[in-house]
């Protein structure tokens, strides 16, 4: 995933779950830092939908720990 | 044992006001908040006719997930509980520390429902419509949401009486802290007021079309009236036992002494005579007060031709020759629903701090049947120490309250 594709996913999480995007890293924990619970995980597939045209589904997060891991996620959808 | 009721708080957000204060001064002057939305037409409504009020702007006060979770009537309602709370002295330690339970009217949660199933019509796809589409589109959706917004811990459900919802929910903490059950109960009624919320109403011909004069098309009890206004907002008050509020030195601002209800058991939106008769004089005999102490019954009258006239019907055949001053302050608000119950206890609760009866606007002729009743078509300025506020609903539902100035 580019540089540019990166600083806009970091952007549209950072909005929709009121954080400061400087917390976000490719190291840093998905949930933690978005203070994700389980009902936030459905407003990540919405945002994914509305900004990246990729619909994903639960199983798709398994495995799923940093932003690194989810950044190789929707990379193999967009490019999928 | 029986237990006497008080109110301790109050909060309103409605069209003629979102504060006590500004809501206080509408109805001393006669400020009507009824206004137009011409997006209604593009719809096809009959009628553009509604309350305008401000959807409130909760950035900063409720986090992500509660706004995300709040419909647009909780929002209102938000907003209510937290100025009734503040009035009744119950911060967050104090509800963190004590029981307390929350009841309030909801009958509908339309827009919500229909942006939900938009999308899963559109998308094909349920998880698209997101996590909080379901906490606005309940019917219980205020009772859900402030129970965990001001983490309330006692009692916990919506009442669901069509337009007396609001009024039912009052009458249901009153009996809960009557019997000993509940020490404290946020009571109330909130109602949506978006582009989708009445149409199905509007489909009955049940509105005023008088669209070239907003503030002349809610007139109860007047002959011409030609149908309701509708409306919305939300209105809380916070019920309290004496015990209670006596030994936290919390300010008592009026007294629950009667509830009365009844259900007409006929026709699905035509009112009639028998059961408001039969509400009012329930909740008469449960204040165990005489007819000429009320000195203000605030009227259902929505300002439908068969509506007013059988409540007056009512009215009369109940008070007879004591002919207390009635008025309907949906002259003012128009119909405010769900809500209707709970705002005219607060907007009469008002009317008696104030020592004024707030003017039955556009009152110009009587009926045969207002004709029985003493409607002040002015502002009266008199003092008055019990006033009886009634709320009827389609399917023949009737509540009926009896408050009284504390003393």
């Amino acid at each position: 995933m580019n540089a540019e594709m990166i600083e806009k996913v970091n952007r549209v999480m950072a909005e929709e779950f009121e954080i400061d995007a400087a917390l976000i890293s490719p190291e840093a924990s998905l949930k933690d830092t978005l203070g994700l619970d389980s009902l936030d995980l459905v407003d990540v597939v919405v945002l994914i939908d509305q900004n990246f045209g990729v619909t994903l589904k639960g199983p798709d997060f398994v495995g799923v720990t940093t932003f690194a891991d989810f950044y190789r996620l929707l990379d193999s959808k967009i490019d999928g | 044992m029986n237990h006497r009721v008080v109110i301790t708080g109050m909060g309103i957000y409605s069209c003629i006001g979102t504060s006590l204060d500004e809501v206080s001064r509408s109805l001393y002057e006669g400020r009507s908040g009824i206004g137009v939305d011409p997006r209604r037409k593009e719809l096809g409504y009959r009628s553009m006719l509604t309350g305008i009020l401000p959807v409130p702007d909760l950035k900063g006060k409720l986090d992500r997930r509660q706004r995300l979770s709040l419909s647009e009537q909780g929002q209102y309602a938000y907003m209510a509980t937290s100025d009734a709370l503040r009035q009744a002295g119950m911060d967050a330690d104090y509800l963190a520390a004590h029981e307390v339970g929350i009841l309030y009217g909801n009958d509908s949660c339309a827009e919500p429902t229909i942006a939900g199933i938009d999308i899963i019509r559109e998308k094909r796809n349920t998880a698209l419509v997101g996590s909080g589409n379901i906490f606005q589109s309940m019917t219980s959706t205020v009772t859900m949401n402030l129970s965990t917004i001001f983490n309330l811990r006692g009692i916990n459900f919506t009442v669901a009486g069509a337009c007396a919802s609001g009024s039912h929910a009052i009458g249901m903490g009153y009996l809960l802290i009557k019997q000993g059950l509940q020490e404290r109960v946020v009571c109330g009624g909130a109602e949506e007021v978006n582009i989708y919320s009445v149409g199905n109403f509007d489909a009955l011909s049940a509105f005023s079309v008088r669209e070239e004069e907003p503030a002349k098309a809610s007139r109860p009890f007047d002959r011409n009236r030609d149908g309701l206004v509708p409306s919305g907002g939300a209105a809380t008050v916070i019920l309290e036992s004496y015990e209670s509020a006596v030994a936290r030195g919390a300010q008592i601002l009026g007294e629950v002494v009667g509830y009365g209800f009844s259900s007409n058991g006929e026709h699905i939106s035509v009112p009639n005579v028998d059961g408001p008769v039969r509400s009012l004089r329930m909740a008469i005999r449960c204040a165990g007060v005489g007819l000429d102490e009320i000195g203000y019954v605030n009227a259902h009258a929505t300002s439908t031709p068969i509506g007013d006239r059988n409540e007056a019907l009512a009215i009369h055949e109940v008070f007879g020759s004591h002919r207390p001053y009635v008025a309907s302050t949906k002259s003012m608000t128009g119909h405010e629903m769900w809500m209707a119950g709970a705002s005219e206890v607060v907007y009469s609760m008002l009317m008696m701090q104030g020592g004024f009866i707030a003017p039955n606007l556009n009152f110009e002729q009587p009926d045969e049947a207002s004709a029985l009743l003493e409607i002040p078509a002015r502002r009266v300025d008199r003092a008055f120490d019990l006033f009886l506020s009634n709320s009827f609903g389609f399917g023949g539902t009737n509540s009926t309250l009896v408050v009284k100035k504390f003393a």
